[in-house]
């Protein structure tokens, strides 16, 4: 699914160059339940970015789903963001003025899907994240953790290949955050690819694997036995 | 194509920031509007002047007399130059050049005039029949006076039109008797007269008769006459000049001495007025540009503001799979919606008031019929929606093409 090859990655802040990402090499394979984990600064988020294709990389080769994600144009790239991935953020991302239902729609829009048939399928989505009573709330009105799901239930709705997360739990209690977490294994078992960013050492550990970040170099990389949150 | 829904999606945005639209609208609004009601002004001015010199022909010639300020043959200045029937003979006689020489005889003060219970008081002015050309008089019903009546000091008159109505009402005036001071003259016809309130609200009666029956002898208060056919500035001026000779000839003065005698020619004045209209038309039009360009840098502020706003959201709409195109449309389409219902609204409350100033003022001298040219307007409103737009099109372009992750970092 993911194959990242020799990619550096530099911020010029000023005169400096910061040397975010150096020379990382990392295979996702399909159906894989992976957290990146590292102190900030370790160039997680980054490495999630340009996964996302929300971020450019200076050199180095990342290939996504066999095509190699280089140089696209803007229209390409949106059209593999809206096909492919599925975005979750630490602060949602929702439009606050629009309500659950239109927020989880949204990626349809960009797919031309009719608002009929966008909405009905938003509901449905919301369903599976058990807010659908809370379809025609705004942002404003929802608890931090029904948020989330919303923002989930977005990022599932075009039926991407992959999930990526950036710190899905930031802004969450531990009882939500479990809860949030049980949803990601739900739909990991569909054979989704969930990649998910975190500081948070229990978060990662209910993953299948872990990857550690330090200063821009991979340090460890393992998996976990079967996780026991399955059982719980 | 017609996209329902981009036209929700722009609707919600214009709902949920009601002050940012306002903003964007009221300074479109009041652009078009400002620029309408200045055009529309400097309009209502130029057709009131037009209208006023309407009043009267415009290759006319004017004498009034004044006080000499030169010293001249022995004699003090300070002397009152009296015109008369001499030179009224003087002018006909020696000048082949003009035409419609009359006199004009005021009384002092106005006159107290009664038809039956009705009275007024209004000018009574003596004159000769050329006057009918000099001010452009137009016979609504009967005749001006003419020169039987001059010969033969008949006690006839043509009133102004308002003079009439006031005295008369609807009633047909001619053949009845007005009383003059006590004096009964007899209604030959009436007139009217673009020149203003006070050229319709008088009487025209014979030179000779005002001069006997108002105790003038010969004496005349001013003179006009016309010249022969179209003549040129320069033509005219050359009869005036000649005319100021044969003026200090017949009353000794000094033909230098400016102030013993008026002469004017008024196709000089209304060369004047015209270019004036020409400054005034370009004053117009340059705090109109400066309005409009208020205008367009309100509008780009905002729209400035509204990408810069807007950028987090450009950013989840580009996770979301939000092409740049779909992104610079949606910004420009609500650009372009605000700016053009905006501009129609300032057209038409510009339109709006001008018709009502014209209708409220009626015809006050010297403004009249404010408008403004229609295609002028929507031009405006045009060149403003598209600089709204163009000003929206930049910093929507460059937001739309910026790292997501960038956007998203925006607050």
């Amino acid at each position: 699914m993911i194959r990242l090859v020799d990619i550096n990655k530099y911020y010029k802040t000023g005169t400096h160059k910061l040397h975010v990402l150096k020379n990382v090499n990392l295979e996702i394979g399909n159906g894989e339940l992976v957290s990146i984990m590292g102190s900030s600064g370790s160039g997680k988020s980054t490495m999630l970015n340009i996964m996302g294709i929300l971020d450019k990389y200076d050199s180095g080769e990342y290939w996504l789903d066999d095509t190699l994600i280089k140089n696209l144009s803007e229209p390409k790239a949106a059209h593999y963001r809206n096909d492919f991935i599925g975005f979750i953020f630490q602060s949602f991302h929702l439009l606050n003025y629009k309500n659950a239902m239109e927020n989880v729609a949204l990626p349809l829009y960009y797919r031309g899907i009719g608002r009929k048939q966008r909405n009905a399928m938003a509901l449905e989505y919301l369903d599976k994240v058990g807010l659908k009573d809370w379809a025609e709330h705004l942002p404003s009105q929802l608890s931090g953790g029904q948020q989330q799901r919303v923002s989930i239930a977005r990022a599932l709705i075009s039926t991407p290949k992959m999930i990526l997360a950036d710190e899905p739990t930031g802004a969450l209690d531990s009882q939500t955050s479990n809860d949030v977490m049980k949803l990601f294994r739900e739909v990991n078992k569909q054979g989704i690819t969930v990649v998910i960013v975190t500081h948070e050492r229990d978060i990662a550990e209910m993953c299948d694997r872990i990857i550690h970040l330090k200063d821009g170099v991979i340090y460890e990389d393992r998996h976990l036995p079967q996780n026991a949150i399955d059982h719980v | 194509m017609f996209d329902l829904d981009k036209w929700q999606e722009i609707f919600e945005t214009i709902r949920q920031n009601k002050l940012r639209t306002f903003l964007t609208a009221f300074s479109v609004a009041w652009g078009i509007f400002m620029l309408i009601i200045l055009l529309g002004a400097g309009n209502g001015i130029e057709n009131g002047v037009q209208t006023e010199f309407e009043g009267d022909a415009i290759n006319t010639i004017w004498i009034w007399p004044g006080r000499t300020s030169i010293p001249y043959e022995g004699l003090q200045p300070g002397r009152f130059v009296q015109l008369t029937n001499d030179d009224y003979d003087h002018i006909s006689r020696n000048f082949p050049e003009v035409e419609n020489v009359t006199g004009r005889k005021y009384m002092g003060g106005s006159a107290q005039i009664a038809y039956k219970d009705k009275t007024g008081s209004y000018g009574i002015l003596g004159t000769h029949p050329g006057q009918k050309v000099v001010e452009a008089l137009e016979i609504i019903e009967g005749r001006f006076i003419n020169e039987k009546d001059q010969q033969e000091y008949r006690k006839v008159a043509c009133l102004g039109r308002d003079m009439k109505v006031e005295l008369f009402g609807e009633a047909n005036p001619i053949g009845e008797y007005i009383e003059v001071n006590g004096i009964a003259f007899k209604v030959v016809g009436y007139y009217m007269d673009n020149g203003g309130d006070r050229d319709v609200r008088r009487a025209w009666i014979p030179m000779s008769t005002h001069q006997r029956v108002f105790a003038g002898k010969n004496r005349m208060s001013a003179m006009a006459m016309t010249t022969k056919g179209q003549v040129t500035l320069e033509e005219s001026a050359e009869i005036v000049a000649r005319m100021t000779k044969e003026m200090a000839k017949l009353h000794h003065f000094d033909p230098r001495d400016a102030r013993a005698v008026n002469i004017r020619n008024a196709a000089e004045n209304y060369e004047q007025y015209m270019s004036l209209f020409d400054n005034i038309r370009i004053f117009i039009w340059v705090i109109g540009i400066g309005t409009i360009t208020a205008g367009i840098v309100g509008v780009s502020n905002i729209m400035m503001i509204l990408v810069k706003e807007r950028t987090r959201e450009i950013g989840i709409r580009k996770a979301m799979g939000a092409t740049p195109m779909s992104v610079v449309g949606l910004i420009m389409q609500e650009a372009v919606v605000i700016t053009t219902v905006a501009g129609y609204i300032g057209l038409v409350m510009g339109v709006g008031l001008l018709e009502f100033l014209g209708d409220l003022v009626g015809s006050v001298e010297y403004f009249q019929n404010p408008e403004v040219d229609f295609r002028v307007a929507v031009g405006a409103t045009a060149l403003l929606i598209i600089s709204g737009s163009l000003a929206g099109l930049f910093p929507a372009i460059r937001a739309a093409n910026i790292q997501p992750v960038n956007a998203l970092r925006e607050d």
